[in-house]
């Protein structure tokens, strides 16, 4: 592999793993603070990228972010509603949702399963066209994900510190505290999903303008990949203030994706890689949890040997 | 202040685990009252607790609050009025956050995209320090560091910090040491005095119950069945207590040994 080939390889990783990195996000706010595992992340993320593709064909491509923004919200929205309100599993909700969505997502795409935007104007081709005659230019889009992800960190780090922000991040500590606060936890989890999911549609959004293309199954695998990367984030910069840790989630997307596409490399067929990504995930769950069990298991074998 | 006026509450009803855990229970609180609570495990103390937070809905009666009808207001919306301390110290906080993260939480004040001012953190310091106990240094340490004691100070602190109407102390020193509980009692003494605060307090050890407020109340299967206040508090002694019990409820303790431990 020569270097040029590396340096390729590491743009590509670092490009998707900004992008996706907003879903890692979406996760850090629900799965981390909420303690909610949102399994409705695959289709939301879909959503993000049909809705956007939708707007963005019919010549609006910043009203696209909005639109498939807004689209997360209300997949959030229903999520959060169906958990609180109507007595269904949290874990029931999202999978309810997601398989709700697949339809939906088909009937937004026109009921075709592929939207190509290779002649769209998109939020990367136009900053290519604004940074054309720069020095930067063949890096608009990692600066477009790059604008994206410091939007979405920048948001995070004020709005967890807001009032608002403490009661959503008690809620997943302790919903009796949050209670006795005169908070209702039923607002809160909605609020934090309605938010959550609305990183991800972006993140959605923004992969289908960045690839020009939308596929119904773009958001497949989608919350194994992000629990991966949080996983890996968490892992490296897990302690420390929000700030801290959401760049973490940023650096846990990169390094999932940089595997990833060294697998894609190394020749690996297409099929493999979804297999791959539930290895990485299976590693970086037991990862933590077999370390922490080592000791035990040490001295146990020690002492079936005869010693102390 | 509090009215609970014929409360009743069955767990399981129609089924083989049907559980009468409040049966037709009136209550008249008047301000500024401090009454302890006694009765052996099963009574209905926590029940009677859990009735006026709004765990639950009664199944008959009302519970009026400072004149407010509360029977079927929400729990959250009950907190605002109504502080609340557990026997699990580890129930009235969120350990993942700090200090200063948990009080701000529990002083609710802006609005919701209002972040922690300046002027606040000066005050949760103030007050942490009148509970000499060191954490006014360490505001921004997670809470699940804390000891038991510590985090059923802070919590104690949290319910009060906006004075509410009516304070629910559910044997809130059972779980600690004794020494700790000593000072986390002595503390509940002095901010309860401090701001003239309307309380229940539940507990198992008789002592106490002597000792502190101004009403005991017996309760025994689910109904209060003595209610001694006034002067005739004063002069009451433990072996008179289990005299009157016996003459309210119409038979023995079920667990004198409960009652009787002095620790």
């Amino acid at each position: 592999m020569t270097l040029a080939t590396a340096l390729s390889l590491g743009e590509t990783a670092l490009k998707l793993g900004l992008i996706c990195s907003l879903t890692v996000l979406a996760l850090f706010l629900s799965y981390s603070m909420l303690n909610v595992c949102d399994l409705s992340t695959d289709g939301c993320f879909t959503l993000g990228a049909a809705v956007g593709a939708a707007v963005a064909v019919s010549g609006h491509p910043f009203l696209s972010i909005i639109a498939a923004m807004l689209a997360g919200i209300c997949s959030g929205f229903i999520t959060g509603f169906l958990q609180t309100k109507m007595g269904v599993d949290s874990l029931l909700a999202g999978i309810i949702v997601n398989t709700g969505l697949y339809y939906i997502n088909i009937a937004v795409m026109g009921g075709s399963s592929l939207i190509n935007m290779n002649r769209t104007d998109t939020v990367f081709s136009m900053m290519k066209d604004a940074l054309a005659d720069t020095p930067l230019k063949g890096r608009s889009d990692i600066i477009v994900a790059l604008i994206a992800v410091a939007a979405v960190i920048a948001f995070l780090v004020f709005f967890l510190k807001t009032r608002l922000g403490l009661a959503i991040r008690a809620t997943g500590n302790n919903a009796d505290m949050v209670k006795s606060s005169s908070i209702n936890p039923v607002f809160t989890t909605i609020i934090g999903l309605c938010i959550a999911n609305s990183f991800t549609a972006l993140s959605g959004c923004l992969l289908s303008q960045s690839q020009k293309s939308v596929d119904i199954n773009i958001g497949q695998g989608m919350v194994t990949i992000a629990l991966a990367s949080l996983l890996i984030g968490g892992t490296i910069l897990g302690k420390g203030g929000i700030f801290i840790r959401a760049v973490g989630m940023v650096l846990g997307s990169f390094i999932f994706r940089l595997v990833y596409t060294v697998a894609l490399r190394f020749n690996m067929p297409p099929f493999m890689l979804k297999l791959v990504s539930s290895v990485i995930v299976i590693l970086a769950i037991s990862g933590p949890y077999l370390k922490r069990q080592w000791p035990q298991l040490k001295r146990r074998m020690t002492h079936k040997k005869g010693g102390i | 202040m509090l009215k609970l006026s014929h409360i009743s509450k069955t767990f399981n009803p129609g089924t083989v685990n049907e559980k009468v855990a409040i049966k037709d229970l009136s209550l008249h609180l008047e301000k500024g009252d401090f009454a302890t609570i006694i009765g052996s495990n099963g009574a209905g103390k926590s029940t009677m607790f859990n009735a006026i937070c709004g765990d639950f809905f009664t199944d008959s009666g009302s519970i009026v609050l400072d004149g407010e009808d509360i029977t079927f207001m929400p729990q959250h919306a009950r907190a605002k009025n109504i502080g609340r301390l557990y026997q699990d110290p580890m129930r009235g906080t969120a350990p993942g956050m700090t200090i200063l993260e948990n009080l701000a939480l529990a002083a609710g004040r802006g609005g919701w995209l209002s972040g922690i001012s300046r002027s606040d953190k000066q005050r949760f310091k103030e007050q942490l320090a009148l509970l000499d106990i060191g954490l006014e240094d360490r505001m921004n340490h997670p809470v699940g560091l804390l000891s038991g004691g510590q985090r059923q100070a802070l919590t104690l602190l949290m319910a009060t910090m906006n004075p509410p109407k009516l304070l629910l102390l559910d044997e809130h020193t059972a779980a600690l040491d004794p020494g700790t509980a000593e000072k986390v009692l002595n503390l509940t003494k002095r901010i309860v005095e401090e701001h003239h605060l309307t309380c229940l307090m539940i507990t198992h050890n008789m002592q106490s119950a002597l000792e502190l407020g101004n009403r005991i109340l017996m309760m025994d299967s689910g109904d209060i069945v003595l209610d001694i206040k006034g002067e005739e508090k004063k002069g009451l002694t433990v072996e008179g207590l289990l005299d009157k019990f016996k003459v309210g409820a119409g038979k023995k303790l079920d667990n004198d040994r409960i009652l009787l431990s002095n620790e």
